[in-house]
């Protein structure tokens, strides 16, 4: 049997303490090469729970316009799944990681590219607690959840608005870490409300699923997580905006403080 | 003996599947029962039938060419597409997938498109079904394809330029899958290819193998028996799935898919993407992909802008997988030759993408069998293409 999840027991000590865990998301290597890992220590010390690392793809269906175009900046400047498995891999050897588990966020595309043993292998040594891709659900799953399971990384469901109870009992079956519920049917990028069913769909998730549910998309403020019983909150595209408008990460997270 | 029975739903061999977001998980189950319960019963398929014959112009015909079938020594055939209702075979699909959504209930027909010829088709066919239609296009595309645009526009269609990514066919994909996405309650995503999630690439397919059928029925008739080489240029593939599909349980048949090599020079940005192609996935499907090691899709080049897509039907890759249709490339200046020999010796001006399957024919006449019977799909006429045509010769003319 597995070892216990890092990333559920990152997310379990937040709502110990009364609060969604909070999970920010940044492609790799953004801004550039150099300042992302200064932003990803900030991120790390001014409290995010677990940090979501996106691995760029020149075909990111799911993603908005500010994702997207954050992630093909990255590809510009050099950004390969296999840089970041290095960089993560010489900071875990360094002892300089972050304290929070990481997780990458990623198309199927790429990661079936570098190998799925490779993948998991280099994973479980670069200290990644779970994998997010966003093009595969439950009937692609198989080769990719036998290739982390083995190696002790989460492969993290996504379930939507639209998703039945029948399909979150399917993904629930085997979900480690957390579940991660997109709030509106639609790809990333900050809205200004959530739409009205997320808080029913919030409660039949976290009556389904084993592990906490964490809601992302759209997420740009606290104020939106009011009177939703999210686990956690995952924010991109405001981060990004953030940091393009000339600010950082830590000046990102104080709002959520 | 090969059949495209798929062991599992949605894939043929190892190539297929639904690598798509959890949320248009249950637009694609919707969009399945609604083709296996709706699109099977006597009643739309004699509704389709008759739109085909009365709107679409179907069946079409099969033509001997009398001046280079001397020259050649062997019979080339050309199915003629190209006089199918708005110049190409788009229309047998977006007919198909039309009336479909009407029967869906569904008011909103979209579609991604390239060069525009499948935007027109679905323009076309929405104009006619009384269907809302919108159609996403690369922004590049929107302003190299103009005309096409005008006319999308003047069948009551909207048009989406899409500015993220390269501009091209293949974000016009991410764009209409986003849209999907969202607005899934009331559109139908009328995709243009053989490509994209189960169900589509069977979807198309079906819809496309008229095409072949007829040739069959046509075949019999006109000399007794199936041809020896049945020929079509293949970028997606929706021109040669069709054609291809009834004729792989028939071995004498040799089954030739022809992909565009661009300039043919090393390094060019080509869209031969089953010779030279790498499996992996893209836009919901596993397939052939033009990409980097590190599964980057690489942008495709093509003078036809039809042949212009870094991926193809998942199952054209396992047809060439399993050898049972071959797929050789044809490159610019050969499509080019090709082109004008088919103006000048038999009066057709055929599509850039169709030229490419005749030029494989001309090409590879030396090794064809005298007497043997050989039939292109002519999948589009070239109307659509005076411009590049008219482009190309200025450089050659400037280069000479």
């Amino acid at each position: 049997m597995n070892a216990p999840s890092k990333l559920e027991a990152a997310i379990r000590a937040a709502t110990a303490h009364g609060r969604p865990a909070l999970i920010p998301f940044l492609p790799a290597g953004y801004p550039n090469k150099d300042r992302f890992w200064t932003e990803l220590a900030a991120l790390d010390a001014h409290g995010a729970d677990v940090i979501e690392i996106g691995v760029p793809f020149s075909d990111p269906v799911a993603d908005g316009p500010v994702v997207e175009a954050a992630s093909l900046e990255c590809l510009d400047a050099g950004v390969t799944l296999a840089w970041i498995m290095t960089e993560l891999k010489a900071r875990a050897a360094a002892g300089t990681a972050p304290k929070a588990p990481l997780v990458l966020m990623g198309y199927a595309n790429p990661f079936l590219q570098y190998g799925l043993q490779a993948l998991a292998a280099d994973a479980a040594s670069a200290g990644v607690a779970g994998i997010i891709i966003p093009d595969l659900p439950y009937e692609e799953r198989g080769p990719f959840l036998e290739a982390l399971s083995a190696a002790g990384v989460d492969l993290i469901p996504l379930i939507g608005l639209n998703t039945s109870p029948e399909r979150m009992q399917l993904y629930a079956r085997n979900a480690r870490g957390f579940v991660y519920l997109v709030s509106v049917m639609g790809v990333t990028g900050e809205r200004d409300t959530l739409p009205e069913p997320v808080k029913a769909q919030l409660a039949v998730a976290r009556s389904l699923f084993p592990v906490p549910v964490a809601l992302g998309f759209g997420i740009s403020r606290p104020e939106q997580l009011k009177n939703l019983p999210a686990d956690a909150a995952i924010f991109g595209s405001a981060l990004i905006r953030h940091i393009k408008q000339g600010g950082d990460a830590a000046g990102f997270m104080a709002r959520w403080q | 003996m090969t059949t495209s029975a798929p062991l599992r739903a949605g894939w043929f061999g190892e190539f297929g599947g639904q690598f798509v977001p959890e949320l248009l998980m249950p637009p694609l189950k919707e969009l399945e029962e609604a083709y296996a319960t709706i699109a099977a019963t006597p009643a739309f398929q004699a509704e389709l039938a008759e739109l085909l014959t009365d709107y679409v112009g179907r069946p079409t015909s099969i033509y001997l060419c009398r001046t280079l079938s001397k020259e050649l020594g062997f019979n080339l055939w050309l199915k003629r597409e190209d006089l199918a209702h708005t110049g190409a075979h788009k229309i047998n699909n977006t007919m198909g997938q039309a009336l479909l959504t009407k029967h869906m209930g569904k008011p909103v027909l979209m579609a991604e498109t390239g060069a525009g010829q499948h935007g027109v088709a679905t323009a076309t066919a929405a104009a006619m079904l009384g269907l809302k239609c919108l159609v996403f296009m690369g922004a590049t595309d929107v302003v190299r394809q103009a005309h096409n645009v005008r006319r999308m526009e003047l069948l009551g269609a909207t048009v989406h330029p899409v500015q993220s990514g390269t501009q091209t066919l293949k974000d016009a994909i991410n764009a209409a899958l986003r849209y999907w996405i969202a607005e899934q309650a009331t559109t139908h995503y009328c995709i243009g290819s053989v490509v994209g999630p189960h169900p589509f690439p069977i979807i198309v397919r079906d819809f496309q193998r008229c095409i072949g059928d007829e040739m069959r029925t046509q075949f019999r008739a006109k000399i007794g028996r199936l041809p020896d080489y049945v020929v079509a240029c293949c970028g997606g593939g929706s021109n040669a799935m069709g054609t291809f599909y009834p004729f792989i349980e028939d071995e004498g048949v040799q089954l030739v898919g022809v992909e565009a090599a661009g300039t043919g020079e090393p390094g060019c940005y080509h869209s031969a993407t089953l010779t030279q192609g790498s499996d992996g996935v893209l836009h919901g499907t596993r397939t052939k992909l033009l990409q980097t090691e590190d599964g980057q899709i690489m942008p495709s080049h093509s003078m036809a802008p039809g042949l212009d897509y870094p991926g193809v039907g998942p199952e054209h890759a396992w047809l060439h997988a399993t050898g049972r249709a071959r797929y050789e490339c044809v490159n610019d200046m050969q499509a080019m030759a090709a082109f004008n020999t088919l103006c000048r010796a038999e009066g057709i001006i055929p599509a850039l993408e169709s030229a490419h399957a005749v030029a494989w024919v001309l090409e590879n006449s030396a090794t064809l069998p005298k007497g043997c019977h050989v039939v292109v799909t002519l999948s589009g006429r070239g109307d659509k293409d005076l411009g590049i045509i008219q482009e190309l010769q200025e450089t050659q003319r400037k280069q000479a």
